[in-house]
């Protein structure tokens, strides 16, 4: 929600505006506590929305925030996933242990990956990211001794987290568990984006070659994020194989990178809350239009797909803060989209 | 501002859409099932042939069963996802309060599924998926299809006790591929047979003449190949005859999918004399199939396949297990009255196995010929009552 006020001067005193919390921030978070309430009956639906909101966060900061494209981002989904089905199929099911070696394992794969992708814009970019998703995806079909093959990991079994809540039937530790992840990962993106770092980012993204030649090195600014976002996108995949005790190649399917492309365009790229408003529409309209029509449910989708890209071109946020920066919206809404006035460091 | 105020009503629309899901009306005199398959995607089809089969039993059959009225929940899997199966299934169990789960296309869809049968002690239908430890994984669980073991290793043990005593095996390299390329080999190896030689072929490969050439080299008294359906087979056929493989001195045999129509379509009298090991075929010769063949042209305008007889078939169990409890619901009940149950259906005579749950049917060995004109797969042999080899061999718990 970037809202810039022609009274802040300076690079520094933008970034300390935008750290501070808005009221529609915290009001946007309560609102993620109302499913426990409101409908208990959702609980299992709402935890895979966040793990898909994560996993959208994760694309967002590569390419709202740095411009890189990926067509391949299940890449690190889906190894993030395998590995979290692997250790506990190895004898430990102990879900933050697993949780934090996932996202690691799929930090590393990223980071090597990072090398390449800090040297190609754009188009190449799209290349590059499908061909490793696909290969990836192909190599975990072949080695079917390790993932199953196309029947899928079989003996995912977790421990209770924390040795005392079991994921449930209903999907109660499920959301809340992956909620709680959803929240620190955002806090840590938050901090990211709105730092002298994410400032650069958006330098790069804008273009990369001044960013170069005012001496700012962008390489190693993409390599940083390029990994952050790898990490964050297993810590989603690993939630994803935590909460539903399944991995299956559909993990590192092709649909599953452009699907999250899509969330993210929808809900308004270069946004933090872009992905997360994207994964909450796309997930809620795909549940509700396939319960009402299991065959033809992608119609009504790809014509809210059509009608937001025409209406909105950026995103659903795009449209709404054009509506809030509006005069009369700053009337109306202002005060929700103000920075608070008390502010995180002293 | 106006473009602005469209796309938010736009977004309040969908809002109000979203949350207002459709509210269930409970009537204690309704039994419902929630189905869960690909409705849409790359295995639509499978998913709506198992769909007309569910239909036509309900016409035959009507609605009510034991003075309840049946009530259909279908939710679309939408291919390989198995956190989408189970989710649906926790859903349907959790929300619309369903009694019971049935369909289930893909594999790894019903293992994830199973758990959650299992864990909600609600009794479930698999109506296709084949791969053989699934029904393991509930105790809630039947099988109306087949397994791959049944069907290859009948194959295999066929092959050796009608003459062939070196065989060449082809596969797609993916999991049911190494399924039926470990059944018929095991089978075939233990019937005394020898395995000269045998390959993967890539997911994707569209040309066979390579891997057809070496089988030929080798000279092997019969190839096994596995195909998962699609364009394959008519590749298949097609390098099969440019490859001049005398099918009267080497056999070529496969899982029924290997002559589907559709493959026969593509294949044209290249295909002639391919030899497969299946449960059904719409060309199976018995009053029942005929009628069924008939009643489902006549509705669906299409030939029955494997896809709808699973469907039918587990619409069967589902209405006389019902039968059998007046009506009860419990997942106990219902796997109690599962057991054991006997019928004839269009595929011949089968039933479920009361240790494993598991389909026990007649494997039958077909070769394509002309008939009228029209390729179609005549059966010239048959394996009676076979159970799934696999879950004999299982230590008993």
């Amino acid at each position: 929600m970037a809202v810039t006020s022609p009274a802040i001067a300076g690079a520094h005193q933008y970034l300390d505006a935008q750290v501070r919390w808005r009221t529609i921030e915290i009001v946007f978070w309560l609102a993620t506590l109302l499913p426990f309430v409101v409908t208990p009956d959702y609980l299992v639906l709402a935890s895979q929305i966040a793990v898909t909101a994560l996993f959208a966060l994760s694309l967002d900061l590569i390419l709202g925030y740095a411009g890189i494209v990926s067509l391949g981002h299940a890449a690190f989904f889906g190894f993030g996933a395998y590995t979290a089905g692997l250790i506990s199929k190895w004898g430990w099911g102990e879900p933050l242990t697993g949780l934090l070696i996932s996202g690691l394992a799929a930090g590393l794969l990223g980071y090597l990956m990072s090398f390449i992708i800090s040297r190609f814009r754009h188009l190449a970019l799209i290349m590059i990211t499908l061909g490793f998703g696909l290969l990836l995806h192909e190599l975990a079909n072949s080695a079917s001794g390790i993932t199953g093959g196309a029947d899928g990991l079989q003996g995912v079994k977790m421990w209770p987290l924390f040795g005392a809540f079991k994921f449930d039937l209903y999907g109660r530790t499920a959301y809340w568990y992956a909620l709680i992840v959803l929240f620190l990962l955002f806090l840590v993106s938050r901090r990211l984006i709105n730092s002298p770092f994410g400032l650069s980012l958006r330098g790069i993204r804008e273009n990369a070659v001044r960013m170069r030649a005012i001496g700012a090195e962008s390489r190693s600014h993409i390599r940083k994020i390029y990994t952050i976002s790898a990490i964050i996108a297993g810590v989603a995949g690993a939630i994803l194989t935590q909460t539903t005790e399944t991995v299956s190649l559909g993990v590192l399917d092709f649909q599953r990178s452009a699907d999250i492309l899509v969330i993210l365009i929808l809900g308004g790229a270069g946004r933090l809350y872009g992905g997360l408003i994207g994964a909450i529409i796309y997930m809620i309209a795909r549940d509700w239009f396939s319960g009402v029509n299991p065959q033809y449910w992608y119609f009504p989708i790809g014509v809210l797909l059509i009608g937001v890209v025409l209406f909105l071109p950026n995103g659903i946020l795009g449209g709404l803060a054009q509506i809030v920066n509006s005069e009369r919206g700053q009337r109306c809404t202002g005060w929700l989209t103000a920075p608070l006035p008390w502010r995180r460091r002293p | 501002m106006r473009r602005a105020m469209t796309g938010l009503a736009l977004f309040a629309a969908t809002l109000l859409a979203a949350t207002s899901a459709p509210e269930q009306a409970y009537a204690q005199s309704t039994i419902k099932i929630g189905l869960i398959m690909s409705y849409s995607g790359q295995f639509a089809d499978p998913g709506s042939q198992i769909d007309n089969g569910i239909k036509l039993y309900m016409k035959e059959h009507g609605d009510t069963v034991a003075g309840k009225k049946i009530e259909l929940i279908r939710k679309d899997n939408g291919g390989v996802a198995p956190d989408v199966a189970k989710r649906l299934a926790q859903e349907l169990i959790i929300r619309d309060k369903v009694d019971m789960i049935a369909g289930f296309d893909l594999t790894p869809n019903a293992l994830a599924a199973a758990d959650v049968s299992a864990q909600a002690k609600k009794f479930m239908v698999n109506m296709n998926a084949a791969t053989s430890i699934i029904t393991t994984k509930s105790p809630y669980m039947v099988r109306t299809s087949f397994t791959v073991p049944q069907v290859n290793e009948s194959l295999g043990t066929w092959a050796y006790k009608n003459g062939a005593r070196k065989a060449y095996t082809l596969v797609s390299d993916f999991s049911p591929g190494h399924d039926g390329e470990g059944a018929f080999q095991r089978a075939f190896k233990e019937a005394g047979g020898e395995i000269i030689g045998s390959a993967r072929y890539p997911v994707a490969n569209q040309d066979f003449t390579a891997f057809l050439q070496r089988a030929k080299d080798m000279s092997p008294d019969v190839i096994y190949i596995w195909v998962p359906g699609g364009p394959q087979p008519a590749a298949i056929g097609k390098a099969v005859a440019d490859r001049g493989i005398d099918l009267k001195k080497t056999k070529v045999v496969g899982q029924g999918e290997l002559t589907f129509d559709e493959a026969l379509k593509g294949m044209g009298d290249a295909g002639l004399g391919f030899i497969t090991a299946f449960h059904y075929d719409h060309n199976h010769q018995s009053a029942k199939n005929k009628k069924f063949v008939a009643d489902y042209n006549a509705e669906f305008k299409r030939n029955p396949d494997m896809f709808s007889v699973g469907g039918y078939d587990g619409m069967h169990v589902i209405y006389e297990a019902l039968k059998k409890t007046k009506g009860d619901t419990d997942g106990d009940a219902l796997i109690a009255a599962a057991k054991g149950l006997k019928w004839e259906s269009p595929r011949g005579p089968m039933s479920i196995d009361p240790e494993t749950r598991d389909v026990v049917q007649n494997v039958y060995i077909r070769r394509v010929e002309k008939v009228n004109g029209q390729l179609v797969n005549v059966e010239f042999d048959k394996l009676e009552n076979v159970k799934d080899p696999f879950k004999a061999r299982m230590p008993k718990q």
